[in-house]
């Protein structure tokens, strides 16, 4: 259900219709996913999921899994 | 026209724009001291949307003056038809804190703008003169000196006021310089910025900010390339005023002191603004002529009066129809008007029916109109002359003259019977506005579509390679002033060719191009040349002129251009009579 929410969020930040994400995604999977577009993804997550990642934690992601993970926290909370 | 696009919903919408040669083209060079990555793509973006196809050049962050001071950087090469300047107040705030002493922080707003006027100055003598685009400070305090800080010049509040100031000041000594009023547009925006990009990335704002400051700056971009409007159509029963004044009777309507009439006597104080600005006003109602005037007419707390008004239409046809009646009249594009209504039903038929025309969708209330409205930014502008505040007088004088038409059988009957005279001359100083405008402002009778500042045509008037014509034209209706502007530049020798040759539509079709042609062709000679160049750049909007120079005469040569041999042209048959 998230990831299904984050694949829309990164076929429009990757102007591509057609990529898909899971969980050990990263971003060497993607060229579009360079550190700008990282930026412009985690605006967009925020603004979806309407939630506030901390500074810190954004840094320690290493995949798509994670992102996934600090959502749900913030998500229950 | 949404002002409201976010960042990616702005991302997607212009993605749907397909690239073709029809799009305008631009240069545009983008410099600044913060992360502006995210700004540029939203300029680009919003620049599509409104037809034009931009090519930015960011230059490299907070690299400003190496790239000015390198006489071969690419900023040169690039030839850039604006530059933007976005610097942020973060980025300058260290530097003011790293000033040792009060009397050097007292000082800061005036060596930050001689500083800004050095980078100016940069382009001067180069063999393109952009314009420039200054964004003014956006005012943040340190509260350092909390609500005191006024009276410490020393303080970093107050010298970010005395920047701003300022820099408003620069735009008298440099005419090709423009100011972004940053402040204007933040605050409208629910997140101005996000700190965790401020602090780790120096993305100064959110990605939505940039895109709305984008927004209002790329309308500002299509206002230099002559996307602008000039008229305002209005409708009146609870648009102008509250009520019906059909039903109601003309004390029951809402204006003034009665109801909400507050709100409508705030709109309309407004329109009157801009009617003496020298946006045209035009009534379009459905209702019988003499009761919708009665208003106008008679009450006392109605702001606009009936001579405010360029055309009135008040009748039973369809809105469209009229409109397009008012067009005709007026002769401008449909891209150039405003309609206003609170009929959302009469609002999606005139959209349908014009597209080009913009509709607001004001809203339900109308205390809400004049802020709604006002937040459009609809009247951007690039210049501002004397002949602005004549223009409704010279639309009612038009209305007149399209009056008279039926009643002659033929137009050289007609031509004669309005008495024109015509003043032609070299380029005068005082009318220097007034021609720089015209080359802003006109589409369709404009050959080569070059539009210039005041000071190209200072320029232009003091150098010895160029010929310059300006003609003011009268009738018995009235006085049309400057409505015509030709240049022409040496190309070799005895040869001149047509540098620009522009009209007011509101000539169109009077014989002025004759009375000129003539009037040029005998200086021609005078001078001993021999031929005249001339050549017709296509544009979406200048068909008119597509003929015009083998209408005069013209014989086509191989690259493109025409010539017209002065030695054999003969005077061309008009109605106008040349002053002095």
């Amino acid at each position: 259900m998230i990831l299904d929410e984050l694949t829309n969020i990164f076929r429009d930040v990757f102007e591509d219709d057609d990529i898909h994400i899971e969980n050990t995604s990263t971003s060497d999977d993607f060229d579009e996913w360079d550190s700008l577009n990282h930026i412009y993804l985690v605006v967009e997550i925020e603004k979806h999921f309407k939630i506030k990642f901390s500074s810190r934690e954004i840094l320690q992601w290493n995949n798509v899994g994670d992102m996934v993970k600090s959502i749900e926290n913030l998500i229950v909370k | 026209m949404n002002t409201r696009l976010d960042f990616r919903k702005l991302a997607k919408a212009s993605r749907k724009v397909k690239i073709t040669d029809t799009l305008t083209s631009l240069k545009i060079a983008v410099m600044g001291n913060h992360a502006l990555q995210f700004f540029s793509s939203a300029l680009r973006n919003q620049l599509l949307l409104l037809g034009i196809n931009p090519e930015i050049y960011e230059v490299g962050y907070n690299q400003i003056d190496i790239e000015l001071i390198d006489a071969d950087s690419k900023i040169y090469k690039f030839k850039p038809d604006v530059v933007i300047f976005f610097e942020s107040t973060f980025s300058i705030q260290n530097g003011f804190y790293k000033l040792d002493s009060d009397l050097k922080r007292m000082n800061f707003a005036k060596a930050t703008i001689d500083k800004i006027e050095q980078r100016i100055k940069y382009f001067d003598g180069k063999t393109f003169l952009p314009k420039i685009i200054y964004y003014s400070y956006e005012l943040v305090d340190d509260n350092v000196f909390g609500n005191y800080f006024a009276n410490v010049q020393s303080s970093f509040y107050y010298q970010l006021f005395q920047f701003n100031a300022k820099l408003l000041q620069l735009t008298e000594k440099f005419h090709n310089l423009y100011i972004f009023e940053i402040n204007k547009y933040l605050k409208q925006v629910k997140d101005t910025r996000n700190w965790t990009n401020v602090v780790v990335s120096d993305i100064h704002f959110s990605l939505d900010q940039f895109a709305y400051l984008a927004f209002h700056n790329a309308k500002m971009l299509s206002t230099f390339s002559g996307q602008f409007k000039k008229c305002i159509i209005l409708d009146l029963d609870n648009t102008l005023w509250g009520g019906i004044i059909g039903d109601d009777e003309i004390d029951n309507i809402e204006i003034g002191n009665l109801g909400i009439g507050k709100a409508f006597t705030r709109l309309q104080i407004w329109l009157k603004e801009l009617q003496k600005r020298g946006i045209i006003l035009a009534v379009c109602s459905k209702n019988e002529e003499k009761i919708a005037k009665l208003p106008f007419e008679k009450h006392p707390e109605m702001v606009l009066k009936l001579e405010d008004i360029s055309i009135f239409v008040a009748n039973w046809n369809n809105k469209a129809d009229n409109i397009r009646y008012i067009q005709k009249v007026l002769n401008i594009g449909f891209d150039s008007m405003v309609f206003l209504d609170d009929n959302p039903i009469e609002r999606d038929l005139v959209r349908q029916e014009i597209p080009e025309i913009t509709v607001p969708e004001l809203p339900k209330d109308p205390v809400d109109y004049y802020h709604f409205l006002v937040e459009l930014n609809l009247f951007d502008t690039v210049s501002y002359s004397k002949n602005d505040q004549n223009r409704t007088l010279q639309y009612q004088q038009e209305a007149l003259r399209m009056k008279a038409i039926p009643s002659l059988t033929n137009m050289n009957e007609y031509l004669e019977s309005l008495k024109m005279v015509g003043e032609i001359e070299a380029f005068q100083e005082h009318d220097v506005a007034r021609i720089a405008q015209l080359t802003q402002r006109s589409n369709q009778f404009n050959l080569r579509t070059i539009r210039y500042d005041t000071d190209d045509i200072l320029r232009i008037m003091k150098s010895s390679d160029f010929l310059t014509f300006s003609i003011k034209l009268k009738d018995k209706f009235g006085d049309y002033g400057l409505i015509s502007v030709i240049i022409l530049e040496k190309n070799g020798q005895n040869k001149y060719k047509i540098d620009t040759w522009i009209m007011s539509c509101r000539v169109l079709k009077k014989g002025v191009e004759f009375f000129a042609l003539n009037y040029i062709l005998k200086t021609l000679k005078e001078i001993g040349a021999t031929t005249l160049d001339g050549e017709y750049l296509a544009t979406k909007k200048n068909v008119p002129v597509k003929n015009l120079l083998q209408d005069l005469g013209f014989s086509k040569k191989e690259n493109g251009y025409s010539e017209l041999s002065v030695v054999k042209f003969k005077n061309i048959r008009n109605f106008i009579q040349q002053n002095k």
